[in-house]
């Protein structure tokens, strides 16, 4: 490439005019309750916690704090429900009732959507196309599972383990409901379920959904609050699970807390995926990939790939292809249809990205943001790209959970494959390159527990998802979503 | 002749990227802005084995006069006819800037002489066409030989003169996959073409959204390459304004700005003029139109 | 003629395919009848360490051979214990088993060898799955070995408990660091020199003498080993272990749950748990066909 010839300009000619989702019709009640035992019920200590819109920061509506009673009566209303109801009817029956629950996330799915996007910041774009269809397929996939288990596992008489707490992060907060939920109900267990404190609306709308597909009082609970509620169903005694996603810090704590008990758990924590191009891959469609794999919901992706490793043959052509890519990256107003990448969860995550890109700075790796006009109020974080990083730097070896991707490059296959692993997270990586013997190589020797061969950031029931080493164990989604949810000695 | 035959195209990573594209959503100013640049940038064709001198009069009358509600609409950019018709548009169209196109080189199959194809196409500039859409052998190129499809191109280029500008039709429905695609992008580009188009119109798929992408990836490396600028003109089954409105967002965000315009990037089209021109209407008047209130042909 | 001066045997430590003494130079006496059996290596944490080392050196070969190959060489393991039995049979007596249970245990641990020599190319038939997703894309998911198993075998069944932890988990292509039963060391050494006299690489078994509540913590802290494979009674040291292992969350088997001397313990569920489900994602071209209307 000629440093003579200009770069292409993408803005300024003809511009997208605005083209906001209605939110016409849409009712977010002043105040959301705790669901326990089929019913919406006031915390025991009446404390309340708000929930922002990270747009613009105000208040979209307040939450009900579960404190150590309520815990407890949600816990208890879900013995009962497994030792009762849930325990008597048949499977067939029990995946009707999942099957419900599908249907009516499908028939709901815009005003979730809308909520989603409201409450979390993501664009209506991926709420619409992506969380909300992926969480009715995720019912509708696990709820033909409930009376046939006993396929699924040879020579063995799989059965519930009882009553799962389940702890669930803000990044796609009913997608990950769904993950959690369905397979502990297909399988017969009974559920109590803490959605994160910035986006809890959803999860509400789906114990709403639950009431109305008639699932028997107490099959699954949904209640509200901060990592201190977390902490109240981690270490209740009456608990069989502990199913969590969120960070890999708080992943070790729950750990060392249920050490000794008899909780079976399964962990969906964090990572710092490597996406590799070849010099021989399709380029533009990688480029896509990389934008795809750290761009997706503003970076905040457990498996966002947000190592880029490119061979050093097409180093300078991928990168202007990544950086004339960028341009073309709508940033602001979630619910704008055109809008590529919203706002960031929280103040606190925002804290968090900035002080990643600031460090990445002081390390003195170079930094690419996209220039555009960001809003005046809320909480927003321009996509952004470090050139110039090495294995040692920050940015390159800690999570960093927003739009911030780490640059580096190789010149042999040996020499990716040991830094790509280099790492104590194993969620997931990608490979680009045209070449199928090399594709099955890399899937092989990358310690990872999804690989992404040619494609990135890709999500089906079907399919197991989870990590290697302290990106957590135990998979969700598929044949293998079933197993930790199930007893098979 | 140097040939990059290493870049290759990912099926599924076109289609996703034009899936993602497809969901644009354009409203008001951006949606008129748009609809406006796309009537500008229409070629309007009939490739028929019974047009007549009568059916081309017409046509180039249609050309400058759209639509007399809306005077201040752009003119379509050029009128697409066979060589035999080259004169009589020329004449229908000597006092206006719409261009005159012509088909040539034994359109639509492409499979005569290379003396026939130079011939036609010196008889076409002769009589007054500012624009050539020539198609390559495909036979050819499916044999390998593509030394003699770049030669051909780089042949009828030279008949061109500074005359005709060249526009290379690859017959993409013809040519089996993406890479082969991305691959005769490069040959027509290298040997001279100003504009690779994707169809005669003849053959089905003719233009499809991935397809044009890939074409426009070939023409953006070119560029970083080299920094000359080619055009691009998909043809054939593009008849409403919602999927050309993707096509141009699609040229906004792989070329950008530059090609958002007439003189590099054309749709090969009969019927979308119409539909574009009731869209219009529709985003002035807010009232949906009927054919009936808009000439055909 | 003078009476033949017996040969007594020197118990040492398996690591990486050599029989070091511990590093430590410590030893303690194993005795009966007031007798002394055997000087056993009382290693200490200096040992866990160069053996994760060797374990972790062993790993990618180990794991990149076929199964067919892994297979014949823990069928090797038993062809060779076959041609040893009366050597463990002499130490399971000399630990205080009757002759009859010592037969039984040599001859269950053998044949329990061969059952899960079979196993290496078949657990992804039976676990691994081709997923149909919704998109275009050829998805499919397979078990993989861990990499580093520490595992801490049972105090009583000295060679049966010993064989059923390690082989499942080495099966898979994993390798492992293990701590022995502290009473009855004498036939894991026996052990590992049929497993050295096998064909089976330097590093995958690594055997290691002494006590476990010293050792135990060791291995469950290591930020090296990927998995623990824990058959003990003693509760705190296991909670502890437990405890320890999610400094870098490691995966942790509670082998005791399982009852080794019942045939029920040998299934391919115990192989499962040591491994990990890699899911594969790539883009299935669909064609794209013409048709000419000329």
């Amino acid at each position: 490439m000629s440093s003579k010839i200009k770069s292409l300009k993408y803005n300024g000619k003809w511009d997208f005019s605005t083209s906001i989702e209605s939110i016409e019709n849409l009712s977010i009640q002043k105040e959301y309750q705790l669901f326990i035992n089929g019913k919406f019920q006031k915390p025991v200590d009446k404390k309340y916690f708000p929930s922002i819109n990270p747009t613009n920061e105000q208040q979209l509506t307040r939450i009900a704090k579960a404190e150590s009673k309520d815990v407890d009566m949600a816990v208890n209303s879900a013995r009962a429900a497994f030792n009762g109801q849930w325990g008597e009817i048949s499977a067939k029956q029990r995946a009707k009732y999942i099957y419900r629950i599908a249907r009516i996330i499908q028939e709901k799915a815009k005003e979730l959507a809308v909520v989603e996007t409201l409450d979390g910041g993501k664009p209506i774009r991926e709420s619409r196309d992506i969380d909300i269809p992926l969480a009715a397929a995720h019912f509708f996939y696990y709820a033909g599972w409930a009376d046939k288990l006993n396929y699924a596992f040879p020579n063995r008489t799989p059965k519930p383990l009882g009553v799962v707490g389940q702890i669930i992060p803000w990044n796609f907060p009913l997608m990950m409901a769904a993950w959690k939920i369905a397979p502990a109900l297909a399988t017969g267990n009974t559920v109590v379920l803490k959605p994160a404190e910035s986006t809890s609306i959803t999860a509400l709308l789906l114990a709403e959904i639950i009431k109305e597909a008639e699932l028997p009082p107490g099959v699954v609970n949904i209640i509200t609050g901060d990592g201190s509620t977390g902490n109240l169903i981690v270490n209740h005694p009456d608990l069989n699970k502990i199913a969590f996603t969120g960070s890999t810090q708080v992943g070790k704590s729950i750990m060392q807390s249920i050490s000794g008990t008899n909780k079976r758990s399964t962990m969906e924590l964090g990572g710092k995926a490597a996406n590799i191009i070849f010099e021989d891959a399709p380029l533009d469609q990688a480029v896509e990939g990389v934008i795809n794999g750290i761009y997706f919901n503003q970076g905040h992706v457990c498996c966002a790939g947000s190592r880029l490793f490119i061979q050093e043959s097409v180093y300078d052509v991928v990168l202007r292809k990544l950086k004339d890519r960028m341009q073309s990256l709508v940033v602001g107003n979630p619910l704008d249809k055109n809008t590529d990448i919203g706002a960031v969860n929280s103040k606190q995550q925002l804290a968090t990205i900035q002080k990643y890109i600031d460090i990445g700075v002081k390390e003195g790796a170079d930094i690419f943001q996209l220039n555009c006009e960001l809003p005046k109020s809320g909480y927003w974080c321009p996509p952004t790209l470090f050139t110039n990083v090495s294995q040692s730097h920050s940015i390159a070896k800690e999570e960093i959970f927003g739009p911030v991707l780490a640059v580096q490059t190789f010149r042999t296959t040996q020499e990716v494959i040991n830094k790509a692993n280099n790492t104590p997270y194993g969620l997931s990586a990608g490979v680009w390159t045209d070449k199928g013997s090399k594709a099955f190589n890399l899937a092989s020797k990358l310690k990872a527990g999804v690989i992404w061969a040619n494609t990135y950031n890709k999500f089906d029931p079907t399919s197991p998802f989870g990590g290697y080493k302290e990106s957590g164990h135990g998979r969700e989604g598929g044949l293998h979503g079933l197993s930790p949810y199930l007893n098979l000695e | 002749m140097i040939l990059d035959l290493k870049t290759k195209v990912d099926k599924l990573g076109i289609e996703d990227r034009v899936s993602r594209i497809t969901k644009r959503s354009l409203k008001s100013e951006a949606k008129l802005q748009g609809l406006k640049m796309i009537l500008s940038m229409i070629d309007l064709t009939t490739l028929e084995g019974m047009d007549t001198n009568k059916r081309v009069e017409q046509l180039c009358y249609k050309a400058t006069h759209l639509h007399q509600e809306l005077p201040e609409l752009p003119n379509v950019a050029a009128v697409c006819v066979y060589p035999n018709m080259v004169k009589t548009a020329s004449n229908s169209l000597k006092d206006s800037e719409v261009k005159v196109a012509s088909v040539a080189t034994a359109f639509p199959s492409g499979n005569s002489s290379l003396e026939v194809k130079i011939q036609e196409t010196k008889e076409a500039v002769f009589n007054g066409a500012e624009e050539i859409d020539m198609v390559i052998s495909r036979g050819k190129f499916h044999s390998g030989e593509y030394n003699y499809v770049f030669d051909e191109i780089a042949i009828i280029k030279e008949n061109c003169g500074d005359k005709a500008r060249l526009k290379v039709i690859l017959e993409t429905g013809e040519l089996g996959d993406y890479d082969h695609i991305r691959l005769a992008s490069e040959i027509a580009i290298k040997a001279g073409a100003d504009f690779i188009k994707t169809s005669t119109g003849k053959i089905k798929p003719a233009a499809t959204l991935p397809i044009t992408l890939v074409m426009l990836e070939a023409i953006k490396d070119h560029y970083y390459n080299t920094g000359k600028m080619v055009g691009m003109k998909p043809a054939g089954g593009i008849s409403n304004s919602k999927l050309a409105l993707q096509y141009l967002v699609m040229v906004k965000e792989t070329l950008g700005n530059l090609w958002l315009d007439k003189h590099w990037f054309r749709f090969g089209a009969s019927s979308l003029a119409n539909d574009v021109l009731m869209q219009i209407l529709k985003q002035k008047t807010g009232v949906y139109q009927s054919n009936n209130y808009f000439s055909k042909g | 003629m003078s009476k033949r001066i017996k040969v007594l045997k020197t118990y040492k430590i398996f690591i990486d395919g050599k029989f070091p003494r511990t590093e430590s130079g410590r030893y303690t006496q194993l005795k009966k009848d007031n007798l002394t059996i055997a000087n056993v290596c009382l290693s200490s944490r200096k040992d866990i360490r160069n053996a994760v080392l060797s374990a972790r050196n062993a790993f990618e070969s180990w794991s990149s051979k076929s199964a067919y190959n892994r297979s014949q060489i823990l069928y090797r393991i038993a062809e060779m214990m076959e041609g040893n039995k009366n050597q463990f049979i002499e130490e399971l007596i000399l630990q205080g088993e009757e002759f009859n249970k010592a037969i039984l245990e040599i001859d269950q641990s053998i044949d329990r060898i061969i059952y899960f020599a079979g196993w290496p190319d078949k657990i992804n038939p039976i676990f691994g799955s081709v997923n149909p997703v919704a998109s275009s894309h050829f998805n499919f998911t397979i078990l993989e070995p861990m990499g580093v198993v520490g595992i801490v075998a049972s105090e009583e069944n000295s060679l049966l408990g010993l064989i059923s932890s390690i082989i499942p988990i080495i099966l898979s292509g994993n390798t492992c660091v293990t701590i022995v039963s502290e009473k009855l060391p004498l036939c894991a050494i026996s052990l590992a020199e049929v497993i050295s006299n096998s064909d089976v690489p330097n590093g995958v078994v690594n055997i290691i003498t002494g006590s476990k509540d010293e050792l135990a913590p060791h291995l469950a802290q290591h930020m090296d080993v990927n998995a623990l494979g824990v058959n003990i009674d003693n509760k705190e040291l296991k909670n502890q272990m437990f405890f320890q292992a999610s400094n870098n969350l490691k995966r942790v088997v509670d082998v005791s749950k399982y009852k080794i001397e019942d045939s029920s313990f040998e299934s391919p569920y115990i192989v499962k748990k040591f491994m990990e489900a890699k899911t594969t994602w790539h883009p299935i071209e669909k064609d794209f066909t013409s048709t000419n209307n000329y």
